[in-house]
């Protein structure tokens, strides 16, 4: 048995009859990754040292009968963004080369004290700008399914590595879709929680109102396992929520009787491939077998979220990346004064994305403007919102595809930005209306080799569980999830 | 040269006030005196501005915040948040300070000041806000080498209140005045100490000039960083003046920032209009907005102190102070509480206790360097002090004595006394043989007084305190010696008669 395919919840029973170490298993994931990552270049960092350190405590800690948790020595690797004491942190850029930091994200906090075992940091677009992970400052990742296509952004690392099971489980960080679209590139599963539901603490910010935490995972069970250890109040975050989590594993039932699931046209409008909507299609048909009730409802103002969701991105990324100032830490380039250095640092250090993004922002945020650009984006953010709310008096959850077509060639859209940031319509919506959303495999395209098609599952604020409950129903009935692409063994 | 026209000077201030709060505004990092503390010792990933550290709010930062707001008559809003300023500064970690700008804890208040002329005014204060205090820089200059530049983070992060008058002053005594308030209120809510060398209070003013009638202002400059009372009246005297001439000499007031050179005593410019900040304001989204309900205000209401105007008007009433001692114990809330304290304890007249207090006990204060805080003398023994006066046991000048010992060593009035042998004669017999003595051993100087030289009392008393080492109750010795130089007087009258009769 090659133990780097065991799934989380696998890899847990076997940990706890004692089949297998934590030390075997991550050496097991280590192994894999140095025979892969060549191919898919999944990660920045690979911390194995730390990890098999980890792995070690991990069993000792089950040996001596301490209390274990059922992640305890699993390991997992997190999208470069996060915070991880002693473990350089880049978020895929040059102005953090060398940057490590001194503590922890408060998720990898709770990891640590589940027993996980951190094995390495993610690939990304540079501080999550981009769809594609070709943004990255080092090195693009590719997709595992065909390695002449991207992997999707901005967690393409942590979406690779768990598709190219590199990984049990992997942390992403989805502001407009990061988690979600590369999830459904890749075949996996990724949650995107309601925001404020896992801490952004140590969490290097792109979109203070958008940003979120989440898994990215091999199926719907073992995303619902790591969420009950992410997910809950942290005082270190003033806008995380105070609100109980539920036992997710008791939400799960075999059928979807009484649930009641909305198709907003809008998202199944132009512009979006045959080959994604079929797939999408069929799931609905699945749902609707295990019991649900299907029905159509409108997001009336979904043409407005891609406007929306960059103004207020644009404004907040030219604030949150004003730190990055070669003073205190990362890359420092000389100058003659003060305002020279921070020129030449941020000239050396951001990426052409960063800059575009950060120089839109500015403008954006300057006297004269702020009403017409900011503060109109906020009202409008209102509607969307108001447009979920509206749906959600109907329904329990909206299903919807990932991204409108499957993932796309390396190189193919890097030259036009705009068409880059069409290419997360179907994501970024639920971003600025802060609502949760579970993306899952659902299908494949005809091409060859064929692409994974993805579908996302939209909830009520803090309600994962009915998300989970549809999701793993959905799992149940299908095999898409278990799918793994084949030129990877 | 004298004007043309009448000015009449208009002055608005902004007060940045840090906060006396256990720990930073956004972080737990404990807040230190840093003139004294070791450079970056207390800092943080939040305060360091590391990537993906997030700010938490202060609790009892906004309760300090409420009670200033409160102090100067100002709505507490109920609705309050924060937002972001962004500029790029090395003291600056994040690149952007954590400041209030739409939605103020604080705003309409008001205070009433007297300058130093007995003048009154009625100031309003615009709005208080809340915002984290920047890093401190260190330019290090070397010649011959590269100059370069410290920063100490302590200071980051530090609660800070800033407090926006409206241009309500129109003298530089009224200026001084209100920052003489604002200090006086802050000290006294316990959420500043006001040392100024120590950089916990910083004054900015907003300076223009308009002829005297005119309803329009005329074009404003601002001075910043005026650390001193004695920097903000200076520094807003000479803008005035500077001000008119520009316009007497027929040009224009430019609006612009303006520095103030302490040693030079000049303002200088150091950014005009065209080059101020865009600070690009919005809602700090790492913080949800902040409700402040009712119930948190009046609690923060009911814990509140008197303040000086109310505490000056009690002594007045309640104690039948003079107004100028009122004012002067009530100016400093450890002082009135001393004062009171001291009242509580003695059973005379409370004007008595002011006058020991502001007469000799602030001598002692003052001649060492000591705050009322750090006296050894309690209270409640400088009212038996007091008493012991009263009863005749000391004199006035025993009684100094007994108190610059008490000040000195923290004894009590009783023990003193004992100890040194100071307790006040009164007794007749005593004093009666006392002055025989020094009347009989100064002929000379006797003679000299009833030749007429009648200064001469002065020194013969001079010589009885000495000879009781000060402890003659002044008033029976008087008596004394004034008897018995009559009784000299009338036989030397009686001797003269004598004589001439026998011629």
């Amino acid at each position: 048995m090659d133990l780097y395919t065991l799934s989380v919840r696998q890899a847990s029973d076997l940990l706890q009859t004692g089949e297998i170490t934590s030390v075997a298993l991550t050496s097991a994931i280590l192994e894999r990754i140095h025979a892969v990552e060549p191919t898919v270049r999944a990660h920045i960092t690979v911390s194995e040292d730390l990890a098999l350190q980890q792995a070690e405590a991990a069993d000792v800690r089950r040996r001596a009968g301490e209390q274990v948790t059922p992640l305890t020595g699993i390991p997992y690797a997190v999208k470069d963004c996060l915070s991880t004491k002693g473990v350089r942190t880049t978020c895929a850029s040059k102005i953090l080369e060398d940057y490590v930091p001194r503590y922890n994200a408060a998720v990898i906090d709770r990891l640590a004290d589940a027993g996980a075992v951190l094995v390495g940091k993610h690939n990304m677009d540079e501080f999550g700008m981009g769809s594609s992970c070709e943004n990255s400052a080092f090195f693009a990742t590719h997709n595992p399914w065909d390695v002449t296509r991207v992997p999707g952004g901005s967690s393409g690392g942590s979406a690779a590595a768990v598709a190219a099971e590199m990984t049990p489980f992997a942390l992403g960080e989805d502001t407009g879709g990061s988690i979600r679209m590369p999830a459904g590139f890749c075949g996996v599963t990724g949650v995107k929680p309601t925001y404020g539901r896992v801490s952004r603490y140590g969490l290097i910010a792109l979109v203070s109102s958008f940003d979120t935490i989440g898994p990215l995972t091999r199926d719907v069970a073992d995303a619902a396992l790591v969420m009950q250890t992410i997910a809950g109040h942290d005082p270190r975050d003033s806008t995380s929520l105070r609100a109980p989590v539920p036992d997710y594993d008791q939400t799960f039932t075999r059928d979807l009787k009484g649930v009641t699931v909305g198709v907003p046209v809008e998202y199944f409008a132009e512009g979006i491939d045959p080959a994604v909507e079929a797939p999408v299609r069929e799931a609905l048909a699945v749902l609707r077998d295990l019991g649900a009730e299907v029905r159509e409802v409108s997001l009336p103002h979904t043409h407005y979220a891609i406007p929306v969701y960059y103004l207020i991105l644009f404004a907040e990324a030219s604030s949150n990346l004003a730190r990055f100032d070669g003073v205190r830490f990362g890359l420092s380039s000389d100058g003659a004064d003060v305002l020279e250095r921070y020129l030449h640092t941020r000239h050396a250090g951001f990426g052409d994305e960063v800059k575009r993004r950060i120089m839109l922002g500015t403008f954006a945020l300057s006297a004269g403007y702020y009403d017409a650009y900011y503060l109109r984006a906020q009202k409008v953010r209102a509607l969307l919102r108001q447009d979920f709310d509206r749906a959600f008096a109907e329904v329990d959850a909206l299903v919807a595809p990932v991204c409108p077509t499957p993932a796309f060639k390396l190189g193919e859209k890097v030259a036009d930005p705009l068409t880059m940031y069409l290419s997360d319509v179907h994501v970024v919506a639920i971003n600025p209306a802060g609502v949760p959303s579970l993306a899952l495999p659902c299908g494949f395209t005809g091409d060859v080799p064929p692409l994974p098609v993805g579908m996302q599952l939209i909830g009520r604020p803090l309600d994962e569980a009915t998300l989970f409950r549809i999701g793993h129903a959905y799992q149940q009935a299908t095999t898409w999830h278990l799918a793994r692409p084949s030129v990877m063994r | 040269m004298k004007p043309l026209l009448e000015y009449e000077p208009v002055i608005g201030m902004e007060i940045h006030a840090e906060l006396r709060t256990r720990s930073k505004m956004f972080c737990g990092c404990a807040v230190t005196d840093t003139t004294v503390a070791e450079p970056n010792t207390t800092i943080c990933p939040v305060c360091t501005g590391l990537p993906g550290a997030m700010p938490a709010v202060n609790r009892e930062a906004v309760e300090q915040a409420i009670m200033v707001g409160l102090a100067l008559n100002c709505h507490i809003n109920e609705f309050t948040s924060f937002a972001r300023k962004n500029y790029f500064y090395p003291d600056l970690p994040k690149g952007y300070q954590i400041s209030q700008y739409d939605f103020p804890i604080a705003t309409e208040g008001w205070v009433d000041v007297a300058d130093e002329n007995g003048a009154a005014h009625h100031i309003r204060v615009r709005r208080a806000h809340m915002e984290e205090d920047t890093a401190k820089l260190f330019h290090v200059y070397e010649p011959r080498e590269v100059d370069y530049t410290l920063i100490d983070f302590n200071r980051c992060g530090v609660p800070l209140l800033e407090i926006v008058s409206e241009p309500d002053m129109h003298s530089v005594e009224a200026a001084h005045a209100y920052a003489t308030k604002i200090r006086e209120i802050l000290r006294y809510l316990g959420v500043n100490s006001g040392d100024m060398e120590k950089g916990v209070l910083r004054f900015e003013a907003n300076v223009s000039v308009r002829p005297v009638g005119r309803e329009r202002l005329g074009t404003r400059t601002e001075i910043k960083n005026l650390n001193s009372f004695r920097a903000l009246t200076l520094a807003t005297a000479y803008e005035i003046e500077r001000q008119i001439a520009v316009i007497e000499a027929g040009g224009e007031v430019v609006q612009e920032t303006l520095g103030w050179d302490a040693l030079r005593n000049v303002t200088f410019s150091q950014r005009s209009k065209e080059h101020a900040h865009d600070y690009r304001y919005f809602p700090e989204p790492d913080l949800p907005p902040l409700s402040i309900d009712r119930p948190w205000i009046d609690e923060v209401a009911a814990v509140l102190p008197e303040l000086p105007d109310a505490k000056y008007a009690r002594f007045v009433a309640d104690y039948g102070l003079t107004p100028y001692d009122a004012r002067v114990l009530a100016t400093d809330r450890a002082v009135a509480d001393y004062f009171e304290s001291a009242v509580k304890a003695y059973s005379g007249a409370p004007s008595s206790v002011a006058k020991w207090l502001s007469g000799e006990l602030f001598y002692l204060m003052n001649r060492e360097g000591v705050a009322i805080e750090a006296v050894r003398v309690p209270p409640e023994a400088l009212a038996q002090l007091i008493g012991l006066v009263d009863a005749g046991t000391l004199n006035q000048n025993s009684a100094k004595t007994v108190l610059g010992e008490m000040f000195a060593t923290g004894g009590s009035p009783e023990a003193i006394v004992e100890a040194k042998g100071l307790a006040q004669i009164s007794d007749n017999d005593q004093l009666t043989a006392i002055v025989a003595h020094v009347v009989a051993d100064n002929a000379d100087q006797v003679a000299a007084y009833l030749a007429g030289k009648d200064s001469v009392f002065q020194w013969l008393m001079g010589q009885v305190m000495r000879a009781t080492r000060g402890r003659a109750a002044p008033d029976v010795a008087r008596q004394l010696l004034q008897d018995a130089l009559e009784a000299i007087c009338d036989e030397h009258k009686g001797h003269f008669d004598s004589e001439a009769k026998a011629k």
